[in-house]
């Protein structure tokens, strides 16, 4: 394998892991303050479509990135409704938001474009292009250093380099803020902090309102940047990707970080089958690639290398005593 | 003691949250520029107007008993069974197994051949899920959430791979033999003298499927292994503490509940399809869970939610044909039902509680003054 395919095969790893990180992180939040979020794939669903949609009608991406958010946003309230006023099941609440998005955005896309469930294809100005950063054009052609940078690190669309800085800034929110230590105890013990005086429901809806704008630009990414329009079910199953990488992150995001690029690395090399014959002297399946990070996670969850140790009280509701 | 009667927590409840549902379902087909009136009659002459439809309507029924009773049983033990959908592709592949290489003299043999390797396969599927729960302590949801994708990916490759014949493009395996055709409901029906539509997928399967939830009642109230798996649902302590090993209860309910929705394959893939293809069993799985909630996990209330959710997949499938509704607003009013009647549960009960004990005190007050 020569060096222009690594940076190649790199470049789409980081492309394919972006969706996966900020869907990722979002998860992080959600569950770090004891809300369990299974509902990722249909809000990044629901962001997707409406991102494409907005975008699509107005010309303006920034528009469309802005309805992702909020649609996603309001299936956040409603799992927010659900799991933490109503005290219901977390998970079936998460089950129903998947579907509802899964089935409102065809049904909408319907009614406003008549295409058959998908958006129109977005035109320049309409999605995110790449960025060339500074002085890529200038040193594309010295050797090794040139290809990694202009290729590699520059090139993406904004929204790859706000997801990396999303990593360090949810490691600071977590781990260095009075808002983070709060979020991280009321996800193991709420009564703690509902005795300490502060908001557990307050806490609670934070973090899911959190979850909800991450998963709004990780749905935007993949309608205006990674791909250029909306087409039925495109999420493709990244929210359940992410929520497994999750859990191989430990529900910390500097690991959320290794294990979507991890992921990311699955996805690229899946589209090229030469690449791994050539690096490891035997072919690989397709469909063992797809389904490694699913096989990673039930290893990695069951134990039996390292052991992954959810926030204690994630999944109960929180109810006040009396 | 209950705050509400009997009646109003098993019709009342469900009931409220099922009228939500069609409420704001109506609200949707009205936003996107439809009359839900229209959509509703032509819903109801395409799915029970005539005996094709109650035949279509029927067919999935089948499938959504199975799977229901799948989620059902697996909740009286408290466990998430969300991988229902792996468990019925797994079930798929064991029909197929039984179907093609094993030479069946007559389709009743078959049929109980190849529900055993459905319901084994099925079981498998679900019981690795479940020893990793009751051993090692990781969260079943995400576990069966996983093994649905691994199923995916398995069944990708065993149709691509193995069983796909020679010459043979789409990733599918060969036709069953003629041999294990499952009977129709007109096949039955005609010799009583009914006539009922030749073209309509119902089958006999359907017959297995009301005898599983009959089965599931009989196992669940009236048997000490149903004892043991609700008395541990209710309370994890108690059962342990009255000598129920918390590791059998999970993997016995698991166990059922996968061999149960792997069972769906003889209607989808012996029944309907006569071979096995990607995606057979069309979300099914996850249907179930929707069935499972609206039926309060009893095996009543799961085959006549069943059934009626054979009547909107049935009816969304005509809305599709005539209208410019597209199939997923079907999709919607699953989610709508999941989310009325299994996560806002609390959201429909807490107003009626107050009812129910406004009206209690007024009658205990009553004699008093």
């Amino acid at each position: 394998m020569d060096y222009i395919t690594l940076i190649q095969l790199l470049d789409s790893t980081v492309r394919l892991a972006t969706p996966l990180l900020l869907a990722c992180l979002a998860g992080l939040f959600s569950e770090r303050a004891g809300i369990f979020d299974i509902g990722l794939e249909g809000k990044m669903l629901a962001a997707a479509f409406f991102s494409a949609a907005i975008a699509a009608l107005t010309g303006n991406v920034w528009l469309g990135l802005i309805a992702g958010i909020a649609s996603s946003l309001v299936l956040s309230a409603l799992h927010g409704v659900a799991s933490i006023t109503f005290r219901g099941n977390q998970l079936i609440s998460g089950v129903a938001i998947n579907f509802l998005a899964a089935g409102m955005t065809v049904l909408i896309a319907q009614s406003w474009f008549q295409q058959g469930g998908r958006t129109p294809s977005l035109m320049a100005g309409a999605r995110f292009e790449g960025i060339t950063l500074p002085g890529a054009d200038a040193i594309a052609d010295v050797p090794y250093i040139g290809p990694l940078y202009a290729e590699l690190i520059s090139g993406h669309s904004i929204l790859v380099y706000m997801a990396l800085a999303a990593v360090p800034l949810t490691w600071w929110l977590l781990y260095r803020t009075r808002f983070g230590l709060r979020l991280r105890a009321v996800g193991e013990n709420p009564a703690a902090v509902d005795t300490a005086g502060v908001s557990v429901v307050g806490l609670r809806y934070a973090a899911v309102a959190i979850c909800g704008v991450l998963c709004g630009i990780a749905g935007a990414y993949l309608s205006t940047a990674l791909q250029a329009g909306f087409v039925k079910d495109m999420s493709a199953g990244r929210g359940f990707i992410a929520l497994a990488a999750l859990i191989f992150a430990k529900w910390r995001p500097w690991y959320a970080l290794w294990a979507t690029l991890l992921f990311g690395l699955f996805g690229a090399l899946e589209t090229r089958p030469d690449v791994i014959e050539a690096a490891i002297g035997m072919k690989v399946q397709g469909q063992l690639l797809g389904a490694l990070p699913y096989l990673m996670t039930v290893i990695i969850l069951a134990g039996f290398v390292g052991k992954a140790i959810p926030p204690r009280a994630g999944g109960e509701p929180y109810v006040k005593e009396r | 003691m209950d705050v509400m009667p009997k009646w109003a927590e098993v019709v009342l409840v469900p009931l409220i949250s099922l009228l939500l549902a069609a409420l704001i379902s109506a609200l949707v087909i009205l936003a996107i520029g439809e009359d839900p009136i229209a959509a509703v009659k032509l819903m109801v002459t395409g799915a029970l107007g005539s005996t094709y439809g109650w035949g279509y309507t029927l067919y999935y029924a089948t499938n959504f008993m199975f799977t229901g009773l799948a989620v059902a049983i697996a909740f009286h033990a408290r466990l998430f069974n969300i991988g229902g959908e792996g468990q019925a592709m797994l079930g798929g592949l064991g029909v197929a197994i039984a179907c093609l290489y094993i030479p069946w003299p007559h389709w009743s043999l078959a049929l109980i051949g190849a529900a055993f390797m459905a319901g084994l396969l099925g079981a498998i599927w679900a019981a690795i899920p479940a020893w990793l729960q009751a051993k090692r302590g990781s969260h079943i949801v995400i576990t069966t959430i996983m093994f649905n994708f691994i199923a995916a990916a398995l069944l990708n490759y065993v149709l691509v791979n193995l069983m796909r014949p020679k010459g043979q493009m789409d990733p599918a395996t060969a036709r069953f033999p003629d041999a294990v055709h499952l009977p129709t409901l007109h096949d039955l029906l005609s010799p009583l003298g009914i006539a009922f539509s030749k073209a309509a997928p119902a089958n006999v399967s359907l017959l297995v499927a009301v005898a599983a939830c009959f089965g599931l009642w009989l196992l669940i109230w009236r048997s000490r292994l149903g004892y043991e798996i609700r008395a541990y649902g209710h309370s994890e302590s108690a059962a342990k503490y009255a000598g129920i090993s918390p590791v059998k209860i999970t993997m016995i309910a698991m166990i059922i509940s996968g061999a149960l929705a792997g069972m769906m394959a003889i209607n989808n893939v012996m029944g309907e399809a006569e071979r096995l293809v990607l995606n057979s069993t069309e979300g099914a799985g996850f249907i179930g869970i929707a069935v499972a909630l609206m039926g309060r996990s009893h095996p009543l209330g799961v085959f006549i939610s069943a059934i009626l959710f054979g009547f909107l997949y049935q009816g969304g499938a005509e809305l599709a044909l005539w209208t410019s509704i597209p199939r997923e607003l079907i999709v919607v009013i699953q989610a709508l039902v999941i989310l009325f009647t299994g996560a806002l549960d609390n959201m429909v009960r807490m107003p009626l509680e107050k009812v129910f004990l406004a009206l209690r005190k007024r009658k205990a007050a009553g004699p008093a003054t």
